[in-house]
């Protein structure tokens, strides 16, 4: 990486949208040939920072060097043909179409002005034969493997002759073998002299691939080095913005776990869950009064155990236990009757509906205890809403306000009434209070805080540690959809989270 | 002046008064439009010279008017029903060939009507639930499922009887259906009342009718409140298929004759207009039962009054569809944030 000069060189750029900084200060250093990470948490601006390199966003400041030359691509297109692709983690092929198609759209070969279908089944073939790929190209591409639609995605790449490719996530969707498979690939393109930029959560992949990496949080580069000279724990903590072994100063969050305790009675437990690729030997328990606590990096399957354990998602095994019975809840009607209730962390996509009525939104779950012969009381219905607005304090001009009116936090609170109106034992709560201001988050804490007390079991998942830290009674951390740790009260500290988050052994590691 | 000011805003709060002047046009367009079109024809043309004319009006508007009502509940949940034109069809002719004692030899004909309707309408329940099965089960997009069904139904309707219509003055269902109560209130006119009233009352007052709301806000968010999205769809699409069956019933009433090859074709479009001319967005989350029934009678009466005007049928169509454009702009959406 030193003597050469490098192949990207990205300085000091700042990327603003309307109302928040995407990118402030942000660099990335390539050299040809080299296979460097590029890793942040969510919302650190890894997708930003590579949609402005390859085009798709212009930069407010800052700028590019790439091969030699000051860039500042105008679109994909554009950074493509000079030499930089993009494969993205959901693969943006064209599934109906052959392979040859595929690989040539936009510049397909002619012959007489007819396509010259021949030649580029030739190329094609050639192409792939780089990666020991022999398949029948004239075939769509739907009829191949994740795995082989990738390779078909990287030789498209490679015959545009490029000198940097981008992989976003590009492991998340293979099984074990096909990411040596990949990693065979990524090898010998760097045998070729292209470079690969490699934006991926795991981290033993990271370790295994990668040369150097950059780390990115709140839009800033905080560390570029030659992987070899970091720690995964470092690394992890560097992720997160954490010191390590600093003393964790309380009072961050509105929790005080000191004010609830755990009872013996055991409300939920979940043994090995399984989930395709997501989940692994996941394991949880949850006693009534309890809060606990879920941590992980991204795309450690945090939400999956949520949302398996609430029927939303079906698994290939495992054993969830309620209340002490087995049980086997085929939708998420099966476990509200249990006296489940799940706050989705996608408030958008599938919390509200955006629009129906404040009151609506606050009743939906309630409905079929609302109703008579089909018919809601309207006067009881009226009543709960009443109550939960002012419990909650919920801003809104009334209880027939759209709900899409209100701001991240009321509407949060809204989901969570839905929920407490019908008196769970059990609340799984998904990023909580993500993306919402610091009031409503100090009230939604503190409601957490009372239902526990009060004997509700809660399930906390959560990205900030602090809150974790100090609103848990009992931690379970998770690594590749593998429960790695099991913290309680007494061994509960920002450094055995990091800890497990980086280097607990997961179920994948094993085999 | 204050306390006028405070009941104003309770009116708004309780969602009886739009919070935006812009949603007026939203929520009262098609009324709007209405008693535009209701004005000129005062003015311009003789079609409101009598109750008799105006109980035309909406004997004439009937099926598209019924159908509409079971096409709003599909379209609030995001999907489309184009198979009620054939249902309608098919109910028609199957009718007709049980009083007729033609298919179960029934040969007493008020018996036979007796049997017919139950019949008829549980077949047309059936085929708009399978609907609902291929739109839930199978994950067939609503608009090809139904499309599915509009050609595999017309296609029963026309084998059943080698495209042969069917004429039948005398029968009872005609008689009593095209019937007046009191002397001048056509029991046809009383039984698009009735439905209206009882599927507005059904939006407003049942879970079913949020859940049919929330299914077609956001489907994901409602299963995960524990929605049972499958089993609305499969009810909602029933319901389309039923209702598509009175509509039969009530055509072959007016027209006292069941065609199979004819009746019903392109009906569908005519109720998803007056759907769309009614107020309820085709991208589901909102519904409107009275805006559609306005919508119906507002296109019902734009085509009577071209005709009464004397403009050649090519251009009445031209005029048609430029009104229709003109009433979905008034209450055109505001987009949503």
């Amino acid at each position: 990486m030193s003597e050469n000069t490098p192949l990207l060189q990205m300085e000091h750029i700042t990327k603003r949208f309307p109302g928040s900084i995407a990118l402030s200060n942000a660099s990335l250093h390539v050299a040809p040939g080299e296979v460097h990470a590029l890793i942040g948490e969510n919302g650190a601006g890894k997708s930003t920072l590579i949609k402005v390199l390859t085009g798709v966003y212009r930069c407010d400041e800052g700028s590019i060097i790439f091969d030699g030359r000051s860039r500042n691509f105008q679109s994909p297109d554009q950074a493509q043909s000079e030499g930089i692709s993009t494969i993205y983690q959901e693969i943006n092929l064209i599934p109906y179409r052959s392979v040859t198609e595929n690989i040539f759209l936009g510049r397909e070969m002619f012959r007489w002005g007819l396509l010259n279908w021949r030649k580029m089944h030739q190329e094609a073939r050639t192409l792939l034969e780089r990666f020991h790929l022999s398949i029948d190209v004239t075939k769509p591409l739907h009829t191949y493997n994740v795995a082989t639609q990738q390779m078909v995605a990287i030789a498209r790449a490679l015959s545009f002759k490029s000198k940097l490719v981008i992989m976003d996530e590009p492991t998340s969707s293979l099984s074990n073998d096909e990411v040596a498979t990949l990693f065979t690939v990524i090898r010998q393109l760097k045998e070729e002299g292209v470079a690969t930029l490699f934006v991926s959560h795991k981290l033993d992949e990271l370790y295994a691939i990668c040369e150097g990496i950059t780390i990115l949080r709140d839009g800033q580069t905080v560390d570029e080095r030659p992987l070899a000279t970091i720690t995964k724990l470092e690394l992890v903590a560097k992720m997160l913005g954490k010191d390590l072994g600093s003393v964790q100063k309380n009072g961050q969050t509105s929790f005080d776990a000191s004010r609830h305790h755990a009872e013996t009675r055991v409300l939920l437990s979940a043994v090995d869950l399984r989930e395709g690729r997501k989940l692994h030997n996941a394991n949880l328990q949850i006693h009534a009064g309890e809060i606990v606590g879920l941590a992980g990096l991204l795309g450690s399957g945090r939400s999956e155990v949520a949302r398996a354990v609430f029927g939303a998602d079906s698994l290939i095994s495992g054993v969830i236990t309620v209340d002490g019975k087995e049980t086997h809840f085929r939708t998420p009607q099966d476990a509200i009757r249990a006296g489940i209730g799940f706050c989705s962390e996608d408030r958008k996509a599938d919390g509200i509906i955006p629009d129906l009525s404040v009151k609506e939104n606050l009743t939906l779950a309630a409905l079929p205890t609302l109703t008579r012969s089909g018919i809601v009381d309207h006067k009881q219905q009226q009543e709960i809403v009443e109550r939960f607005i002012q419990r909650l304090g919920i801003k809104t001009a009334g209880p027939e306000q759209k709900i899409r009116e209100l701001s991240g936090g009321n509407q949060q609170k809204v989901l969570l009434a839905r929920w407490l109106c019908l008196q769970p034992q059990l609340l799984l709560l998904d990023e909580p209070t993500r993306g919402i201001d610091v009031g409503a988050k100090g009230e939604i804490q503190k409601l957490v805080e009372d239902l526990a007390e009060a004997g509700m079991g809660v399930l906390l998942i959560s990205s900030e540690l602090e809150e974790i830290i100090e609103g848990s009674d009992h931690v379970i951390v998770l690594r590749d959809g593998t429960t790695v740790a099991q913290l309680t009260r007494e061994n509960l500290n920002q450094d055995a989270i990091l800890t497990a988050m980086a280097h607990g052994e997961t179920a994948g590691e094993v085999s | 002046m204050m306390r006028l000011e405070q009941r104003f805003s309770g009116l708004k709060a309780r969602g009886f008064w739009p919070r935006d002047p812009r949603a007026i046009g939203q929520t009262y367009g098609a009324l709007i439009a209405l008693i535009v079109l209701i004005l000129f024809n005062f003015v311009f043309t003789r079609q409101f010279n009598s109750v008799i004319s105006v109980m035309d009006l909406l004997v004439h508007v009937t099926p598209t008017l019924i159908l509409g009502v079971g096409m709003t509940l599909v379209i609030a949940t995001g999907g489309i029903d184009i198979s009620v034109g054939s249902i309608m069809g098919l109910t028609g002719i199957l009718t007709y060939l049980i009083f007729s004692g033609k298919l179960f030899g029934i040969h007493n004909i008020v018996l036979g009507t007796i049997v017919a309707i139950p019949i008829a309408l549980a077949v047309a329940t059936l085929i708009g639930a399978f609907n609902g099965l291929l739109v839930t089960r199978f994950k067939v997009q609503p608009i090809v499922a139904t499309l599915i069904t509009l050609i595999t139904v017309r296609g029963i309707a026309e084998v059943t009887v080698n495209g042969f219509q069917f004429a039948f003055l005398s029968a009872p269902l005609v008689s009593w259906l095209s019937g007046n109560i009191f002397g001048f209130l056509p029991r046809q006119v009383v039984l698009i009342v009735v439905i209206v009233a009882f599927f507005a009352w059904l939006m407003r007052v049942t879970a079913f009718s949020r859940y049919l709301l929330s299914v077609g806000g956001n489907s994901a968010a409602a299963r995960l409140a524990g929605v049972p999205v499958s089993r609305v769809l499969i009810i909602v699409y029933g319901l389309s298929g039923l209702l598509a069956g009175l509509a039969g019933l009530a055509y072959i009433a007016f027209d006292s004759a069941a065609n199979p090859v004819t009746d019903g074709v392109g009906k569908e479009l005519d109720a998803i207009a007056a759907v769309a001319v009614g107020g309820t967005p085709l991208t589901g989350g909102r519904a409107t039962i009275l805006g559609t029934a306005i919508g119906a009678i507002f296109i019902q009466l734009i085509r009577q009054t071209v005709v009464s005007l004397n403009i050649p049928d090519d251009i009445a169509s031209v005029i048609i569809g430029l009104l229709i454009i003109l009433a979905v702009f008034v209450q055109r959406q505001r987009k949503t944030a």
